[in-house]
C-alpha cells in the first residue's frame, strides 16, 4: 500500500496549486511604487577596444533619468569567482577582472556597455539607440585550442595568455598513468565535443533593486537560487554593503538548471542604481538577452583513452580536455571541469589509475559555467562513450565489458580522490536489462527494417556526486565558500510548523517533500508545516539549491533543527506527564510514557512552551524554536543505468527515440512522485543535448544560436515516454535521512545512451562511423553516413 | 517595439486609402511581423490591420473549379474548410507552426512574406495558383522572385488566391529541428496536363520549381522515376541546420516521398 503521507508518499506537489492557477509570485510580478526601468546596451562585437561611450544625445531624451557606462564602476570591484583552481604547477589560476559595465574592452557579444535608467521601458530602449559607441574591432577568439597558440589575440591584455589554468590530477599519478598505458594489451582512444548548451529556463532573469532612504537598507530582488551567496558575493565584493543593510529575495523562480546560481552584472547594477537615483530600478530580461548573458554550460573538447589488460580489464584511464571559460571567470566556472569533472572520472569502474587534464581557457564568448550537472555529464559522456567503443574494438558485448569492470565492493576510495559509501552498479544492472527487454530488441529491430529504418540500442552507466559538499573539504579544494545548509523551524503556539530553510526550490517541489520530512518525524499532518526559502531576512542563512544537494544537506540540516525541537519538547512533556525525559515517546503526534496510557498531544506541549503556566522554566526557556547547520562528511554518490532505443531513418538521418529506459539509485526516497519528475526533466535535457541543442558562435564570435529560431529545445514530442524505475537504493551512510538527491541524474545519464544506440543503428546499416558529436541531427547523421 | 498607430478598416478599399499614409504597413495575422517589430527591426508609422476585412476571409469555389481563399484567411480555418475541396492544401495548412500560430497566421501573410523557408508558397507554385491584389491577378510563377521578395508593389494588398485543384497532390516536409519550419518540403501536383514540383526551404533564391523532376514525372508519375534524380547543391542554404549537399539531397528524398504518397 503506498503511503498517504511522509516520508515515501507520492504527496502531491503542494506548490503547484499556485504555480498552475497563475498565483505564483515570479520577481517579474513584482512591482514597486516609482520604479524606473533599466535597459542594458550590449555589444554587438565579440571582442574589440572601447573608444567612446557617447551619451549625451541618449541623456536629453523623454524621461531618460540616468545613463551609466563602464567609467561609474571603474572604482567598484569586480564580478567575484568563488572559486580559485590551483593548476599543476602549484600556481593559482590567472583571474581577470569582470566589470559590472565594459570597460576599456568588449570581451563577448552581449557584453553590457551602458545601462539607460528611464520611467519606462521604452524610453530606455529608445534612448540606449541614441547612444553612439565606437569600437576599434580586434580579432576573436573562439576556438580553444587556437585561443592558447603562441601569438593568439588576447582576451585580457593584462594576462599572460588565454590559459586560466592547467590543471593535473592526479599529477603525481601522471607517470604511473602513462607507464600503464606502455605495458597495455589495448588501447582505445576517443575525441570529441561536449557541446556548448543555453539553460533555458522558462523564466528569464529579473532583478529588482530598492533602496530604503530612511533606514539604508538595500533590497535586491531576483530570480537567484541561492540568494544568501548573491548577498555575500555582492555586499562583500562588489558594492560593499554589510550584510545586515542588504535583504536579497527569490520568490517564486521558473527553473534555475544552474544558470542561476551565479552573481550577474544586471543584480549589482540594479542594487547600485536604486540608491544613485534613489528610485526602485528593474530589469527583465528579453528571451534575446538570456541567449547572449545567461552562463552558458558544457562546452568540452576532449581526448580521452583507455588502457586494458588482455583480460579486458580497465587498468589506466587518461584525459586531455579544454573547457571553455568564456570570456570572463562566471561564480563557479572553475571548479566545474576541476573538481565537478576530474573527481569523477573514476565512474562506475576500479581502474585503478587515472589522470585527468584540463586546459581553462578564455575566448570571447559568454561566459561558462555550471549547467545541470555541471562537470559530471561531461565526464559520464566521454566515459560511457569510450567505453562503448572500448567494446566495439573488441568485439565484445558492451553490458558485459562494463559489468566485468564494475567496482562491487563499497566504501570505493578511486584514484581521483572521492570515496564512494554504497552502490550496486549490478542492480541498477540487472534491472536496466529487465527494463528495457534486451531480449526483445533484435525482433524489434527486425519490424524497424521492414519499414525501411535502423534501430539501436544504446548503454551507458553513470555515478555522480550530489550532495555538495564538506565544506573543509572544498576549502583546500579553492571553494571561497563553505556548503554546509541551514534551517529554522519554528514552533507556533497552536502545533503549526515553519521552516525556514537555506534551500531554494525553483521547481523542485521542496515545499511538498520538505513538509513530508518533517511531518513523519513528529507525526502530523503535512498541512501543519510551511516552509519557507528565499528570503535572506527570513532565513537565517543558506548556501542554495543546486548540485542535487537540498534534500542531502538542506533536508539533513531540517532533520537536525527538527531533532532538536523534539528533544525539547519531550523535556516539556516529561514535565506536563510528570514522567522522567527517558520514559517519552513521540509517535503519531502525541507524546506518551513508555509502558502506559498516560500521553499528551503535540498541540498541547506546543501550547505549553508559549503560555508557561505550567512549564519547567528552570530547566528550559520557554518557546519552541530550533536552528541547525549542517556539513556534511562527504558527498554522497547516486549511480544508475540507462538504455536508449532509437530508430533511424537511413536516407534522411532523422532519429527518434523510441525507448528509453532509466534504473536509479538515489539511496532512500521521500517523494516518489516527484523524483520521477526529476529525472523525466533531466532526461528530457539530456535528450535535448544529445539530439537537438547547440550553442554554437561562427569564427567572429557572433552567436549563430540566438534564438528560439536556431536553438532547439526539446519538446514532448521529441521524447519517449520513459520507463524510470529507482527501486534499487543502497542508502547514503553519512546523512541522517540516508538519501543522494536525483536532481541531476538524467541530464548526466542520458546523452552518452543516446550517441551509444545512434551509433549501433548506423553500424547495423552498414556504416563504419566510430563517433559522432552532440547533438546528432540528421544532417550530421547523413553526413556520417555518406561520408 | 517603436511607436506606431494602428488602423481597422472594414472594407478593402478603406485599407488601401489606409496604406497610402507614409511608412504605412499592412497587418494580418501577426506572426511575422509582431516578432520582427519587437526585435525593433521594423519601424513602420501605421499599421493596417486587414483581419477586420470580411471580403478578404473565407474559403468558396469559383466557376473554373479553383480554391479561392480569401488573403486574411488563417491557416486553421484552411485546414478546416478546404479539406474536402484540396486536401493536400489543407494538410499543409493544418501542419503550420502550432496551434497558436494556426490561429493567427494567414495564408495572405505568409505569401506576401514570401520567407524562403515558409510552406504556402511551395503550395501556390506547385498549384499554379494565381495571386490577386486589389491591383490585378499575378500568376504563381511571376510571383515569387527570392528569399522575401515578390511581385508585390509598395501598398499594393494580396486579397485572395485562386487555386487549381489538382488531380492528385502532396506536400512532404523535414522540419528543421528549432523553428520547426521546413527543412526542405516538397510540394507535389499532379494535373491531367503535367506535373509541378516546387520545392521550399531549400534554396538561397526562395521557393523554386525543380524541372527535371516535373520533366521525368510528366513521362512516370512514380517514385522510381525520380528515385535517381539529383539536384544541384550550389544555390541551396548551408546552416546550423543542414549543409548545401544535405539540402540537395532531401529535395530529392522529399519529392520521392511525396510522389509515392500520391501514386
Ligand atoms: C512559432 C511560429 C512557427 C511558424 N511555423 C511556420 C511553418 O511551419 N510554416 C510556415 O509556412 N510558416 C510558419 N510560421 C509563419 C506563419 O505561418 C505566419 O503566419 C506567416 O508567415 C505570416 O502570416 P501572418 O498572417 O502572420 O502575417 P503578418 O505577420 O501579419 O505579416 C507578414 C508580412 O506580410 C505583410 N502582409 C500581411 N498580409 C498582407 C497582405 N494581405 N498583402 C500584402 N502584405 C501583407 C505584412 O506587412 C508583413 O510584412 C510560423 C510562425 C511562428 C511565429
Amino acid at each position: 500500500m503506498p503511503k498517504d503521507g511522509g516520508i515515501g508518499a507520492s504527496s502531491k506537489r503542494r506548490e503547484d496549486v499556485r504555480f498552475l492557477t497563475g498565483n505564483g509570485n515570479y520577481t517579474d510580478d513584482i512591482n514597486m511604487r516609482g520604479q524606473a526601468y533599466v535597459h542594458f546596451l550590449r555589444s554587438d562585437i565579440a571582442h574589440g577596444t572601447l573608444t567612446s561611450v557617447d551619451t549625451s544625445a541618449a541623456a536629453a531624451m523623454p524621461g531618460v533619468i540616468q545613463i551609466f557606462t563602464g567609467d561609474d564602476f571603474a572604482e567598484i570591484g569586480g564580478m567575484p569567482c568563488g572559486w580559485q583552481v590551483t593548476d599543476k604547477h602549484g600556481e593559482a589560476m590567472q583571474e581577470p577582472k569582470h566589470p559590472v559595465l565594459a570597460h576599456g574592452k568588449v570581451r563577448h557579444v552581449g557584453e553590457p556597455i551602458a545601462a539607460v535608467v528611464a520611467d519606462t521601458l521604452e524610453q530606455a530602449r529608445d534612448a540606449a539607440e541614441a547612444i553612439e559607441v565606437e569600437i576599434a574591432e580586434l580579432p576573436a577568439v573562439v576556438n580553444m585550442k587556437d585561443a592558447v597558440k603562441d601569438g593568439a589575440p588576447k582576451v585580457h591584455d593584462d594576462l599572460t595568455s588565454n590559459l586560466c589554468y592547467d590543471w593535473g590530477f592526479v599529477e603525481e599519478n601522471k607517470a604511473a598513468v602513462d607507464g600503464a598505458f606502455e605495458k597495455a594489451a589495448h588501447v582505445t582512444t576517443l575525441e570529441l565535443v561536449n557541446n556548448r548548451l543555453v539553460a533555458n529556463p522558462m523564466e528569464p532573469r529579473v532583478a529588482i533593486g530598492d533602496y530604503n532612504r530612511s533606514d539604508g537598507e538595500h533590497t535586491l530582488y531576483t530570480t537567484s537560487q541561492n540568494p544568501h551567496v548573491i548577498r555575500l558575493l555582492m555586499g562583500a565584493f562588489v558594492l560593499g554593503i554589510p550584510e545586515h543593510k542588504l535583504r536579497v529575495v527569490s520568490p517564486d523562480v521558473g527553473g534555475g538548471f544552474g544558470t542561476k546560481i551565479f552573481h550577474y552584472q544586471e543584480e549589482a547594477f540594479c542594487t547600485f542604481a536604486a540608491k544613485a537615483i534613489n528610485r526602485p530600478v528593474k530589469w527583465t530580461s528579453t528571451r534575446s538577452e538570456a541567449f547572449m548573458s545567461d552562463a552558458h554550460g558544457r562546452d568540452h573538447v576532449t581526448k580521452i583513452q583507455m588502457a586494458l589488460d588482455a583480460d579486458n580489464n580497465f587498468t589506466a584511464l587518461r584525459t586531455d580536455t579544454y573547457a571553455n571559460m568564456g570570456a570572463y571567470l562566471s561564480t563557479f566556472a572553475p571548479s566545474v571541469p576541476t573538481w565537478l569533472h576530474g573527481t569523477l572520472m573514476a565512474g562506475n569502474y576500479k581502474t585503478p589509475l587515472i589522470y585527468v587534464n584540463v586546459k581553462a581557457v578564455f575566448t570571447n564568448t559568454v561566459p561558462v559555467d555550471a549547467y545541470r550537472g555541471a562537470g559530471r555529464p561531461e565526464a559520464t559522456f566521454q566515459l560511457e562513450r569510450l567505453v562503448d567503443k572500448c567494446a566495439h574494438e573488441l568485439g565484445v558485448d558492451p553490458i558485459a565489458l562494463r559489468r566485468q569492470n564494475f567496482i562491487t565492493e563499497f566504501p570505493y576510495a578511486t584514484p581521483v580522490a572521492v570515496e564512494y559509501d554504497t552502490g550496486d552498479y549490478v542492480a541498477t544492472m540487472d534491472k536496466l536489462e529487465e527494463m528495457s527487454d534486451i531480449a526483445g530488441f533484435e525482433a524489434r529491430r527486425k519490424e524497424s527494417e521492414a519499414k525501411g529504418k535502423l534501430r539501436g540500442f544504446g548503454v551507458n552507466c553513470y555515478i555522480e556526486a550530489c550532495g555538495i559538499a564538506p565544506s573543509n573539504l572544498v576549502g583546500q579544494l579553492g571553494a571561497r565558500a563553505g556548503l554546509y545548509e541551514s534551517a529554522t523551524v519554528r514552533v507556533n503556539a497552536t502545533g503549526g510548523l515553519v521552516v525556514m530553510t537555506g534551500s531554494h526550490s525553483h521547481g523542485q517541489g521542496h515545499e511538498t517533500s520538505f513538509a513530508q520530512v518533517v511531518a513523519e518525524m513528529i507525526g502530523i499532518d503535512e498541512n501543519m508545516i510551511e516552509i519557507v526559502h528565499g528570503d535572506t531576512s527570513k532565513v537565517p542563512m543558506g548556501m542554495g539549491t543546486y548540485g542535487s544537494r537540498s534534500i542531502a544537506v538542506g533536508g539533513s540540516a531540517m532533520v537536525r533543527a527538527t531533532e532538536k525541537i523534539i528533544a525539547k519538547a519531550k523535556k516539556i512533556a516529561s514535565h506536563l506527564l510528570e514522567a522522567s525525559e527517558g520514559d517519552i515517546e513521540l509517535k503519531d503526534g502525541a507524546f506518551s510514557v513508555a509502558g502506559t496510557d498516560k500521553s499528551v498531544a503535540w498541540g498541547d506541549v506546543t501550547l505549553a512552551a508559549y503560555v508557561p503556566h505550567n512549564y519547567p522554566l528552570d530547566d528550559i526557556e520557554p518557546g519552541l524554536e530550533e536552528t541547525a547547520f549542517y556539513d556534511p562528511s562527504n558527498f554522497t554518490y547516486p549511480s544508475g543505468a540507462y538504455a536508449c532505443e532509437v530508430e533511424l531513418d537511413p536516407e534522411t538521418g532523422v532519429v527518434t527515440i523510441e525507448r528509453f529506459s532509466a534504473a536509479d539509485d538515489f539511496g532512500n526516497i521521500i517523494n516518489p512522485m516527484i523524483v520521477t519528475g526529476q529525472v523525466h526533466g533531466g532526461l528530457a535535457q539530456g535528450i535535448g543535448q544529445a539530439l537537438l541543442e547547440n550553442c554554437a558562435y561562427d569564427e567572429d564570435g557572433q552567436l549563430l544560436s540566438a534564438s528560439y529560431m536556431d536553438y532547439a529545445m526539446p519538446r514532448a514530442s521529441d521524447l519517449p515516454f520513459y520507463d524510470v524505475d529507482h527501486s534499487c537504493q543502497t542508502p547514503c551512510t553519512h546523512n541522517p535521512l540516508g538519501v543522494k538527491g536525483c536532481g541531476e541524474a538524467g541530464a548526466i545519464g542520458s546523452p552518452p545512451a543516446v550517441v551509444n544506440a545512434v551509433l549501433d543503428a548506423m553500424r547495423s546499416g552498414g556504416s563504419k562511423v566510430e563517433h559522432i558529436d552532440m547533438p546528432v541531427t540528421p544532417s550530421r547523421v547523413w553526413a556520417a553516413m555518406n561520408g | 517595439m517603436y511607436n506606431f498607430d494602428v488602423e481597422q478598416p472594414t472594407t478593402l478599399a478603406d485599407a488601401v486609402q489606409a496604406l497610402s499614409r507614409d511608412e504605412a504597413q499592412p497587418l494580418s495575422g501577426g506572426q511575422t511581423l509582431i516578432p520582427t517589430l519587437k526585435a525593433r527591426l521594423a519601424a513602420p508609422s501605421v499599421l493596417v490591420s486587414l483581419s477586420g476585412i470580411d471580403e478578404m476571409k473565407g474559403v468558396c469555389s469559383d466557376d473554373a473549379g479553383r480554391v479561392c481563399i480569401g488573403a486574411a484567411t488563417t491557416h486553421a480555418t484552411v485546414a478546416r474548410e478546404v479539406a474536402d475541396l484540396y486536401p493536400a492544401l489543407a494538410g499543409l495548412a493544418a501542419r503550420i507552426g502550432d496551434p497558436a500560430v494556426r490561429n493567427r497566421g494567414t495564408i495572405g501573410g505568409s505569401v506576401a512574406n514570401n520567407d524562403p523557408s515558409a510552406c504556402y508558397p511551395a503550395a501556390v507554385l506547385a498549384s499554379g495558383a494565381t495571386v490577386v491584389t486589389n491591383k490585378r491577378e499575378i500568376a504563381a510563377d511571376d510571383y515569387f522572385q527570392g528569399m522575401f521578395e515578390t511581385a508585390l508593389k509598395e501598398g499594393e494588398i494580396v486579397t485572395e488566391v485562386k487555386f487549381p485543384v489538382p488531380e492528385a497532390a502532396h506536400y512532404e516536409k523535414i522540419l528543421q529541428p528549432a523553428s520547426r519550419f521546413p527543412l526542405v518540403a516538397v510540394f507535389v501536383a499532379k494535373f491531367p496536363d503535367g506535373v509541378r514540383v516546387a520545392v521550399t526551404g531549400a534554396s538561397n533564391n526562395g521557393v523554386f520549381r525543380w524541372s527535371d523532376a516535373e520533366a521525368a514525372l510528366g513521362g512516370d508519375f512514380s517514385a522510381q522515376a525520380v528515385a535517381d534524380l539529383k539536384i544541384d547543391s550550389a544555390d541551396m542554404i548551408s546552416d546550423l541546420h543542414g549543409t548545401a549537399e544535405y539540402r540537395a539531397h532531401l529535395v530529392g528524398v522529399m519529392t520521392k516521398r511525396a510522389v509515392a504518397a500520391i501514386a
